[in-house]
Formats: structure tokens, C-alpha cells, sequence
């Protein structure tokens, strides 16, 4: 029997890689996995939750989680080609079009 | 009677159908004239009908509307004919007709025609209802009004600046008499309770001992209130030390200088200080200083008027001088003879202004003596009418200005004490007036013609519809004194004035000694139009010798003794300074520079704050790391 405080630790390590990937690395798909880094340890929370707690909701939920991402990541891809297409690039420094 | 309203309505009318039409449509042009003429000759009708029902049923009232109503407080606007408003309504319509005629000829191709029609409309409006005016309020709105009119007529030429000034200069000092003047009536009502003139006369006398302090100092307030109300007519009549604005105003038209400037409206301070002779009279100390400022604008006034060079200058300083004699007539309490003195010179000095725009007209404009002469054959009706009013400002009987100023000199010498050397002062007066009027009729008539030749050639006798005004107005200055001759039952001015002003007993008491004076003052008439010809046409090098010889006197004369250059440097110029001041310090500085300084400051803000939008898409995701975590962080703690 693993302890939930092991999933929960896994889940921060996680949770933070994909934070600091998405700070630091400036190729945009590379930040687009980093969210779903992030997505997926909120996941792993839900997953260890649910049976901690012996409450099936939490698992339902990480589905309505992958759905939505899935969703996310085909939106995204889309705009990130659009941005290929219009900029020649997909560098997130480059793309600094919004700024005063 | 319900025609009497039509003597100021009409005018009105004509004006207002002439202006809207000028305003919002093609107007009437040189048309303008049909409509201003019949509405103002019907105006001089009714006048003389009003006269008429004057004389045999007495004063009658007729009230327009009531204007304001406030607790016991009642003004209302209408017209209340007595004698005197009867004499001033036949003054005002007949040589507003005439000068109506007479514009017809002067402003023919005028751009402004109608224009010009338009605001003598309302100007003969305004003046009728000013004389008509039965409380202080109507008078003084009317006040105003002609004020108004004035400017409005002296800017007629409003594109030459110095027209521009003139108009400016006139409204500005105006202001100043006339603030005293609403002082006075701000103080009458405070004290009364009622502008009404028949309430005023009756309660101001109880009055008479009140003393009010003034920072300090005890002032009986009856002299207060005439000294203020006295501002106004000094203002408005151009008596010394505010009579600046009258040459000046001679800038417009000549038709305005003769109906505004001459006749009616310069003339309103006199009449206001007749009409309130009540008042006046209660207080000596006042009405010794409005002797003394008559009597010394009348002489001050005629020493400028030796040397001037602009025909309409003299003849404006020679207004300005007359008025000082009416002003003197009040001081001493003789209103009828002011009031006559009014009548006649309203009549001799408006011959005179439009004997000088026939000249003007006739010389394509040329208003400098030293470039006339000669024109005696050219211009015969001018030259006979311009002599029959230069005899009658002079005083040469059986002309008009004789017995009316006689009637004034006769009343300041039997005043005594002072009133003897206001008797001297009007005499000495009368003789300068002599020699300029006989120096204009000289130097412009006669001698060598020294205008240019260009200008000679196309010399010409000015049209019928000029020259028909010029031989009425001829015939009344000979006339019009007759109705004041100084013989028992024959002075039909007074006993027509007997019920509104006291005439001050009859001059026929002391017959020997009224003919000594008259004597006396016609010595002084031929003499100064014998002076006036040894210098200007027997011996013409005279006068340069004589400026020479005393060339102090002669640039003081000229200079207009430096009234507008002291002006000038203790009010025009530090009142500019002060405004470039406030301009410059409070309002560029100060004002604007917290306006705009409010929206620089805002501005830096921006320009700052807005480096916080750098487009790097991971500097907003850090911020928002950050942020949560902060939020968090405090989260936790507090719990």
C-alpha cells in the first residue's frame, strides 16, 4: 500500500516541471505539453483522491479533465500553425505582437 | 390716448422689420428707407398731436405692461407724456426724420444701408422711451439702450480700426457714468423703496437730514444719491473729466454724429438731471458742483475746439462745450433753461453736424480744414444753412442759440455770489465760441480753395434729399427761440415747462437788468466773430504768429489739453499691463498650468506603467505564478 502523501508529492513534481516548463522554454508547442504536464498532475491528485477517499467523483472528473484538454491541445495546435503560417515562427519571443 | 404708443412703436417696428429681413434674407437694401422714413415721420405726427393734448388736458399716462413684481416692489414699462417728455418727443422725432431723409443722400451705396436704418430705428426707440419713462428703472434700461446704439452706430464702419476704437472707447467710458448712475438708483431704492419718480419726489424729501458713513465718513445721502446720479449724466452728456469719448465718437457716420452725438442722446444726461430736479434740488453741495463742472467744461471744451482741424472735432468739442452750459443751467437750478438751451442747440447743432457731412460728401470724404476753402460758390445751400448755424452757436440774435443761452447767463447772474462768475466764464464761452464757429465758416468757405484738385473736380452741391433737411433745420435754429423770448407772456417755453420744473421766477422781474446782460453777451458774440474774421480771413498769417507767440497755450489747446495721453498712462495703459498680467501669470501660468499639468502627470503615469505590457507571453504567465502564489501564501498564514 503506497501512502497518498507519495502521489501527492508526485503530482507537485509534476505540477512544477510543467510550470517552470512553461516559463522557460520558448518553443510554443514544447509549452503547450508543459500545460498538459500540469493538467495531468492535477489528475494524478484526483485519481489518488478518489480512492483515498473511497469516491468515485474524482475519477469521473479526470475524464471531463482529458476531454477538455484534448479539446485545448486541437484549438491550440490550430492557432499554433495559424501563427506558423503567418510569422514564420513558432518562438514564443518573437510572438510579442500584443505590447504597447 | 392709445396713439401715443405708436410714437416709439414705430420706429421699433421699422426696425425690427428691417433687421429680421436683413438678418435672414436679402433684405431691402437701398430700399430700406421706404419703411424707416413713413414709420418715423408718423412717429413726429403723433408727437405733435401728443404736444397738442398736452397743453390743453395735462400729463397722461399709459402703461405697456408690468414688467416685475417682487413683495412691494413694482416696475412697469410704459409712457407718461408731460410737458417735458412733450418738448423731448417733438425734439426727438423731428431731427430723427430729418436725419432719416438726410441719411438717404449720405449712405447712398453704403454696403451697411440697411443696417444703418435698422439701428437708428431702434436708437429713436430707445430715446423715446428714455423720455418717456415714468420710473428710474425704464429710464435707466433705455439708458443703456441708446448707449448700445451709440456703439453700434460708431462701429458702423466696423472694419477701420479706428472706428473699431472710437465704438470701444465711447461704450467703455459710458460704462463708467453709468455705473455711478445705477449706484444712485441702488441707493434711491434702498432708501425709498420704489423707483416710481411721483414716489420718489414725494418721499426722498423726508429724507433730506438721513447721513449714511462711507469708510468712515458721515455723508449726507441725498448728495450722495444726486452726486452718483449726477456720474452718469456726466458720463452720458461728456462733461469733463469723461468727455473723451465724444470727438472720438465722431469716427462714425455724420447722420449719427448730428442725431446721436449732437441732438438727442448726449443730450439725455441733461434731460435725466431736469426730469430729477426734485432730487437735485434738495441737495446745495451737489448742485454746486454740477455748476462748477458746467461751467468748466463749457470753457474747457471751447479752448479745444480754437485749434482743432477736423471739422466734425470742432463742431463735436463745440457739443460737448454746449453741454457744459445746459449742465451749468441745472447746477444753478434753472432746468427750464437747460432744457431750452437742449431744444435750440438740438436743432442748431444738428444743422451744424449735417451742414459738415454735406461738406464731407461733397469732398469725397476730406474732413481737415486746411484742405478747404473756397467753397462758398460750390456748395451755396450748405454755405447759407451753415452760416444760419454757425450765428446761431454763436449767439447773434434773433437767432436761437441767443435767447436760450441768454436765458442761462441771465439765471446764473442773478443766482449772485458764485453764479457771477459762472456768468463770467459762460460770456468769456460765448465769445470763443464765436471765433471757432466763424473760424469754420472762414477757413472752409471761404479764402483760396486748397483741397486737392481731383477732389475739386468732382465737387458738387450734395442732393435735394440732403439739403431739403439742411433748410428746415435752418429755419428752426432761427425759429426755435422765439418760443423762450425773454418778454412778459411772450416765453412760451416756460409756461409750458411751468408744470413739470420749476422755472426759478421769471426772468421779465428785472427787464434793466436783463438787458445790460443781453448787451453785454452780444458784444461778446460779434466780438468773437470779429476776431474770427480778422484771423482767418483779413490777416490768415495771424494765426500762426499767434500760435507762435504763445505756444504753450496753443498745444495745450491742440493736444486737448493731454486728456487722453494722462488717460492713457494712468488707466488705458496700466489696466493693459494688469490684464497682460493676469493673462500671462494667473490664467497661462496658473490656470492652465494645473489643467495641463494634471493631464502631463497622467500622461508620465502611462508612459511608465504601460512598460508593464510587453507582449513576452511568459513574463504575464510568471506574473501569474507569482501571483498565486503570494495569494496563497497569504491564505494559508491567515487561516
Amino acid at each position: 500500500m503506497v501512502p497518498l502523501s507519495y502521489y501527492v508529492i508526485l503530482s507537485l513534481v509534476v505540477f512544477l516541471i510543467g510550470v517552470v516548463g512553461v516559463l522557460i522554454r520558448r518553443n510554443i508547442i514544447v509549452i503547450l505539453l508543459s500545460i498538459e504536464l500540469m493538467l495531468n498532475a492535477a489528475n494524478i491528485n484526483f485519481v489518488a483522491f478518489s480512492h483515498y477517499l473511497q469516491d468515485v467523483g474524482g475519477q469521473v472528473f479526470v475524464f471531463f479533465v482529458l476531454t477538455v484538454a484534448a479539446a485545448e491541445v486541437v484549438v491550440g495546435l490550430a492557432i499554433i500553425i495559424a501563427l506558423y503560417r503567418g510569422k514564420g515562427s513558432i518562438d514564443v519571443e518573437v510572438l510579442n505582437r500584443m505590447r504597447w | 390716448m392709445w396713439t401715443d404708443a405708436l410714437i416709439p412703436l414705430l420706429p421699433f417696428a421699422a426696425f425690427v422689420v428691417i433687421g429680421l429681413s436683413d438678418w435672414f434674407g436679402r433684405g431691402f437694401g437701398e430700399r430700406a428707407h421706404w419703411i424707416a422714413v413713413p414709420a418715423v415721420l408718423g412717429s413726429m405726427v403723433l408727437s405733435f398731436i401728443a404736444f397738442g393734448s398736452v397743453l390743453s388736458d395735462g400729463a397722461h399716462d399709459l402703461t405697456f405692461y408690468t414688467w416685475a413684481v417682487s413683495g412691494s416692489f413694482q416696475a412697469s414699462i410704459g409712457i407718461h407724456i408731460d410737458a417735458l417728455t412733450a418738448v423731448m418727443l417733438l425734439l426727438v422725432t423731428i431731427v430723427s426724420s430729418l436725419v432719416h431723409i438726410y441719411t438717404i443722400g449720405y449712405m447712398h451705396g453704403d454696403a451697411g444701408y440697411a443696417r444703418f436704418f435698422a439701428y437708428i430705428g431702434l436708437f429713436t426707440f430707445s430715446m423715446l422711451m428714455l423720455v418717456a419713462a415714468s420710473n428710474l428703472l425704464q429710464l435707466y434700461v433705455f439708458w443703456e439702450a441708446v448707449g448700445l446704439c451709440s456703439y453700434l452706430l460708431i462701429a458702423h464702419w466696423y472694419e477701420r480700426p479706428a472706428a473699431a476704437a472710437a465704438a470701444t472707447k465711447a461704450f467703455i467710458v459710458n460704462r463708467v457714468g453709468d455705473f455711478g448712475f445705477a449706484l444712485g438708483i441702488f441707493l434711491i431704492f434702498s432708501i425709498v423703496g420704489s423707483l416710481d419718480y411721483d414716489a420718489v419726489f414725494r418721499e426722498l424729501p423726508k429724507h433730506a437730514e438721513q447721513v449714511i458713513s462711507i469708510a468712515g465718513i458721515p455723508v449726507n445721502v441725498i448728495t450722495l444719491i444726486s452726486l452718483l446720479l449726477f456720474t452718469g449724466a456726466v458720463g452720458k452728456s461728456a462733461q469733463f473729466p469723461l468727455h473723451v469719448w465724444l470727438p472720438d465718437a465722431m469716427e462714425g457716420p455724420t447722420p449719427i454724429s448730428a442725431l446721436i452725438h449732437a441732438a438727442t442722446m448726449v443730450t439725455a444726461g441733461v434731460f435725466m438731471m431736469a426730469r430729477l430736479s426734485p432730487i437735485f434740488a434738495l441737495s446745495a453741495v451737489a448742485m454746486g458742483l454740477i455748476a462748477a463742472v458746467g461751467a468748466g467744461t463749457a470753457l474747457f471744451a471751447a479752448t479745444i475746439a480754437l485749434t482743432q482741424n477736423d471739422i466734425k472735432r470742432i463742431v463735436a468739442y463745440s457739443t460737448v462745450s454746449q453741454l457744459g452750459y445746459m449742465v451749468m443751467a441745472c447746477g444753478l437750478g434753472a432746468s427750464a433753461a437747460g432744457i431750452f438751451h437742449l431744444l435750440t442747440h438740438g436743432a442748431f447743432k444738428a444743422l451744424l453736424f449735417l451742414g459738415c457731412g454735406s461738406i464731407i460728401h461733397a469732398l469725397s470724404g476730406e474732413q481737415d480744414l486746411r484742405k478747404m476753402g473756397g467753397l462758398k460758390s460750390h456748395l451755396p445751400v450748405t454755405y447759407r444753412t451753415f452760416y444760419i448755424g454757425a450765428l446761431a452757436l454763436a449767439g447773434i440774435p434773433p437767432l436761437a442759440g441767443f435767447f436760450s443761452k441768454d436765458e442761462i447767463l441771465f439765471r446764473a447772474f442773478s443766482t449772485g455770489g458764485t453764479g457771477i462768475v459762472y456768468w463770467g466764464i459762460g460770456v468769456f464761452t460765448a465769445y470763443l465760441t464765436a471765433i471757432y464757429s466763424f473760424r469754420l465758416i472762414y477757413t472752409v468757405f471761404h479764402g483760396r480753395p486748397r483741397a486737392a484738385p481731383e477732389a475739386m473736380k468732382r465737387l458738387h452741391e450734395s442732393p435735394s434729399v440732403m439739403t431739403v433737411p439742411l433748410v428746415v433745420l435752418a429755419l428752426l435754429s432761427v425759429t426755435v427761440g422765439w418760443a423762450g423770448l425773454p418778454v412778459a407772456g411772450w416765453n412760451g417755453i416756460e409756461g409750458v415747462l411751468d408744470p413739470v420744473l420749476s422755472t426759478g421766477g421769471t426772468s421779465e422781474s428785472a427787464p434793466g437788468l436783463l438787458i445790460i446782460l443781453m448787451l453785454i453777451s452780444v458784444v461778446a458774440a460779434v466780438g468773437g466773430w470779429m476776431t474770427a474774421r480778422v484771423l482767418y480771413l483779413t490777416r490768415p498769417e495771424l494765426p500762426a504768429r499767434l500760435a507762435e507767440r504763445a505756444a504753450v497755450l496753443y498745444r495745450l489747446s491742440f493736444h486737448k489739453w493731454y486728456i487722453d495721453e494722462v488717460y492713457d498712462r494712468l488707466l488705458v495703459r496700466p489696466t493693459i499691463r494688469m490684464a497682460d498680467r493676469l493673462w500671462q501669470g494667473a490664467d497661462v501660468r496658473g490656470i492652465d498650468g494645473a489643467v495641463n499639468g494634471v493631464g502631463a502627470a497622467a500622461m508620465a503615469w502611462a508612459r511608465g506603467l504601460r512598460r508593464v505590457q510587453s507582449g513576452q507571453l511568459q513574463h504575464y504567465a510568471l506574473v501569474m505564478v507569482v501571483g498565486t502564489f503570494v495569494i496563497l501564501t497569504i491564505y494559508l498564514l491567515a487561516r
